[in-house]
């Protein structure tokens, strides 16, 4: 029996992605909430529970960016150019905030301007990926292995609400994060932002799924044909269950469990989009096999990917476990 | 087709402006890496203080170019899909898993030994310690060489066939070690330590201009003057190798260097100075020597070397070009000789530290190693068009089908962002380097950073550093 190669670099691509929206997720969130804190101690607290972890974050949509143009080429040079001035945009975004995030910490005088930058990149970042996600979603017009479309085929109601919808929920993520690394009067504002802010997430799933299910009728007989939906009830179903949960969490004080419960949204929502999807890499006609390098490419970066992809995650999680607990202002700032 | 073109120079002056900017931070982080490693060695083997202040110092300095790097090269992976998606898609199955081991190999690094290299000194012994720093070192050279593979695999492909117009690799050891890989290799890491060593002595020209002459700033200054003295003559016989191989493999590019038209028999003279015009298919006001060009490029008295003639119209390279880019890193080449030369004989006489007009020169020769490596990669990029993948894909098909309006927005973006951010992050490279090694009290030093855990903070290289950027 030979490996099904494309199947399993889609698993490996699709974990990295999912990795990137469960832990960039909140980090951006961070910069979403950070106008509405005051300048002198919280911002502060906020940098420091992210500042260990923030860059390794990212390496997810480096490796993912790296690895989508080693195995499976045709989606990376169709996608990019379909979505070039987002990708382009989120890009300079990330490098602001980054560059931001570090400087922030040197600077005196000009800290105003640093702080500034952060919350711009990050909120670029965050909806251009919005925007990104529902361009994928919506289709892209490929014809003979290439990009067929116009410059601006993604922007649409559609794709814009998308990008909306995911800097919510990056805020509302940011939100849990705060009410589990932090305690006293930050973490008292934050928690009370729990409930509205799961409300608007759990509209923005539902209008993007409703939408997503009307307009497309290959979507509509995923969902629903046969006894499909059956298999796929549990989806919606767990989501209605977890906002929920994060209702009671709110309401009974309990730290940890807002934030898992939207983490598990998450996780659900990005369940949804591969179920729309699959077998498709880019929608409507690429799918994996079509978009795949030859065989000797795929196996040649499996190998490294194979030795090294352990190694990150079990770092990574390493380095969450040594971080665990609560940030306070005036603690040993992390810079 | 007129919107092709343009949109054709758009998406390459965005290329040589955005991998322009990168190639500087890694060539820093490659050159330092490898000094940090040579200070660390001569800690512990003599016990000076000098040589761990120095270490502490240009490890700080690493750790802003590292982080300076990382940021730029994000863009460089999203680049070959946005900009050039004909590339990524006939040639992406080579380029594309090179590019991802080269990712793979520097996260391997980053989540081993930079947080213990950076942050360590006080969690581990000073054996261990130096592992990591040889080991952060070793993992710089490794990112060139996965980079330098891929690159010269597109200059001189081999180990693959073509499948419906797609590259499809056969053989990852052929593909790999290509007719001009080894040179290239070689070429850059040696290109790297001179911009290391330029930066170190220009610096510490600096200070001693200024009255400066500690223990820590004599030191570098002898040290950068050594490893320029040896460094430079080396450099310049492993370009000439490189030359022999490119003549072989491209010689339309060596054409184009030397703004060479006819192939002249019975020995090829060499231009020194002149202009290449492509319209008109001559290099004016030039300025010759019958026989040089033979003996250079060839090592005989009359060997033969192919004209531009020889080549059709549209498989030239721009002379005008290659020919200027060429001489300027020449240029800077007989420079640095120079400045090793003079170097040891004032060495010789015991007036190193106290020569003002030699410490100028020093100081005036800090960029010479970037100017350089930026010249030198102009000329072999710009030497191997109108190809991509040489003889195979030609750049105008390689560019995505994008408007020029998209290109031409996109670049100017990258230009105010990249001016902004990097333009910040060299100011503070310069900052740090104006305070000066004896200025850091090493103690003090462990002390900010010992809160820190090495668990995590390597992947923040930048954090290593905690000097106010604006006061």
């Amino acid at each position: 029996m030979t490996l099904d190669l494309p199947t399993i670099w889609a698993g490996i691509i699709g974990l990295g992605v999912f990795l990137y929206l469960l832990l960039d997720g909140f980090d951006l969130g961070i910069g979403l909430l950070f106008p509405f804190f005051d300048r002198e101690g919280e911002r502060e607290v906020m940098l420091n529970t992210v500042a260990p972890v923030w860059d390794g974050n990212e390496t997810w949509l480096v490796l993912g960016g790296a690895c989508l143009y080693g195995v499976f080429p045709v989606a990376y040079s169709t996608l990019l150019p379909a979505v070039y001035l987002p990708v382009i945009a989120m890009l300079c975004g990330l490098i602001f905030r980054g560059v931001a995030f570090e400087i922030r910490a040197k600077a005196r005088r000009t800290q105003n301007l640093w702080d500034l930058a952060f919350i711009m990149g990050s909120a670029t970042a965050a909806f251009c990926q919005g925007v990104i996600l529902g361009t994928l979603l919506q289709g892209i017009k490929i014809v003979d292995g290439r990009f067929a479309g116009d410059a601006f085929d993604w922007v649409s109601p559609f794709s814009v609400f998308c990008g909306l919808g995911l800097l919510v929920t990056y805020a509302t993520l940011g939100c849990g994060w705060l009410v589990l690394k932090t305690e006293g009067d930050l973490q008292r504002r934050t928690r009370k932002l729990l409930k509205p802010a799961s409300l608007v997430m759990l509209a923005v799933i539902g209008v993007i799924s409703l939408w997503t299910v009307i307009g497309q009728p290959a979507v509509a007989h995923r969902w629903f044909g046969g006894h499909n939906f059956v298999y796929f009830a549990p989806v919606p179903l767990l989501v209605l269950g977890c906002v929920i949960g994060i209702f009671r969490a709110a309401d009974t004080g309990h730290e940890a469990r807002a934030f898992v419960l939207m983490e598990a949204i998450i996780f659900l929502g990005y369940s949804g989009l591969l179920i729309s999807i699959f077998p498709n890499i880019v929608p409507p006609t690429l799918s994996i096999w079509d978009a795949s390098a030859p065989r000797s490419s795929q196996l040649f970066v499996l190998v490294g990917a194979l030795i090294i992809l352990p190694i990150i995650l079990v770092y990574t999680a390493f380095a969450y476990w040594v971080f665990r607990g609560k940030v306070r202002h005036g603690d040993e700032g992390y810079h | 087709m007129l919107e092709t073109s343009d949109v054709l120079v758009l998406a390459r002056l965005q290329f040589a402006f955005t991998i322009a900017i990168h190639i500087i931070f890694p060539a820093i982080s490659i050159g330092l890496a490898s000094y940090c490693v040579v200070l660390e060695g001569l800690w512990l083997r003599t016990g000076k203080a000098v040589y761990r202040e120095l270490l502490f110092f240009w490890s700080k300095i690493f750790a802003v170019g590292f982080g300076m790097g990382v940021v730029s090269g994000v863009v460089m992976a999203y680049e070959f899909g946005a900009n050039w998606s004909g590339f990524s898609r006939i040639a992406g199955s080579v380029n594309g898993p090179l590019l991802s081991y080269e990712v793979l190999t520097a996260f391997f690094l980053e989540a081993g030994f930079l947080g213990i290299m950076l942050f360590g000194w006080k969690r581990v012994g000073a054996r261990l310690h130096f592992l990591a720093t040889c080991l952060v070192a070793l993992g710089t050279l490794f990112s060139t060489f996965w980079i330098l593979a891929s690159n010269s695999w597109m200059q001189t492909p081999q180990g693959f066939h073509l499948v419906d117009g797609r590259i499809v690799p056969l053989d990852w050891l052929q593909i790999i070690f290509n007719p001009s890989f080894p040179f290239r290799l070689v070429h850059m890491s040696i290109a790297a330590f001179i911009v290391g060593a330029t930066i170190v002595g220009g610096g510490a020209a600096w200070h001693l201009l200024h009255g400066r002459s500690g223990e820590g700033i004599r030191k570098s200054f002898s040290m950068a003057a050594g490893m320029i003295l040896v460094a430079a003559p080396i450099q310049m016989i492993a370009g000439d190798q490189h030359g022999l191989n490119t003549r072989e493999y491209q010689p339309a590019k060596i054409a184009a260097i030397e703004g060479l038209w006819e192939t002249e028999r019975g020995g090829t003279a060499l231009n020194l100075v002149g202009w290449p015009d492509m319209r008109e298919e001559r290099t004016k006001y030039a300025v010759s020597v019958p026989h040089l060009g033979s003996l250079i490029l060839t090592h005989t008295w009359s060997g033969e070397i192919r004209g531009l003639k020889e080549f059709a119209p549209e498989d030239r390279p721009d002379s005008t070009i290659v020919f200027w880019s060429f001489r300027i890193m020449v240029g800077m080449a007989l420079l640095m000789l120079l400045l090793g030369v003079l170097g040891l004989i004032l060495r010789l006489r015991n007036r190193l530290y106290d020569t003002r007009w030699f410490q100028v020169f020093a100081l005036a020769m800090g960029p010479s190693g970037v100017i350089a490596l930026i010249a030198g990669w102009i000329t072999t990029e710009v030497g191997r068009q109108p190809w991509v993948v040489y003889g195979v894909l030609r750049t105008a098909d390689a560019v995505s089908p994008l408007s020029s309006q998209q290109v031409g927005t996109s670049l100017l973006i990258l230009i105010v962002v990249y001016l902004l951010v990097f333009g910040t992050g060299a100011y503070y490279i310069l900052k740090l380097m104006a305070k000066g090694p004896d200025a850091d009290d090493p103690a003090a030093d462990v002390e900010r950073n010992a809160g820190k855990s090495i668990a995590s903070l390597e992947r923040r290289p930048m954090s290593r550093a905690t000097d106010p950027i604006d006061e």
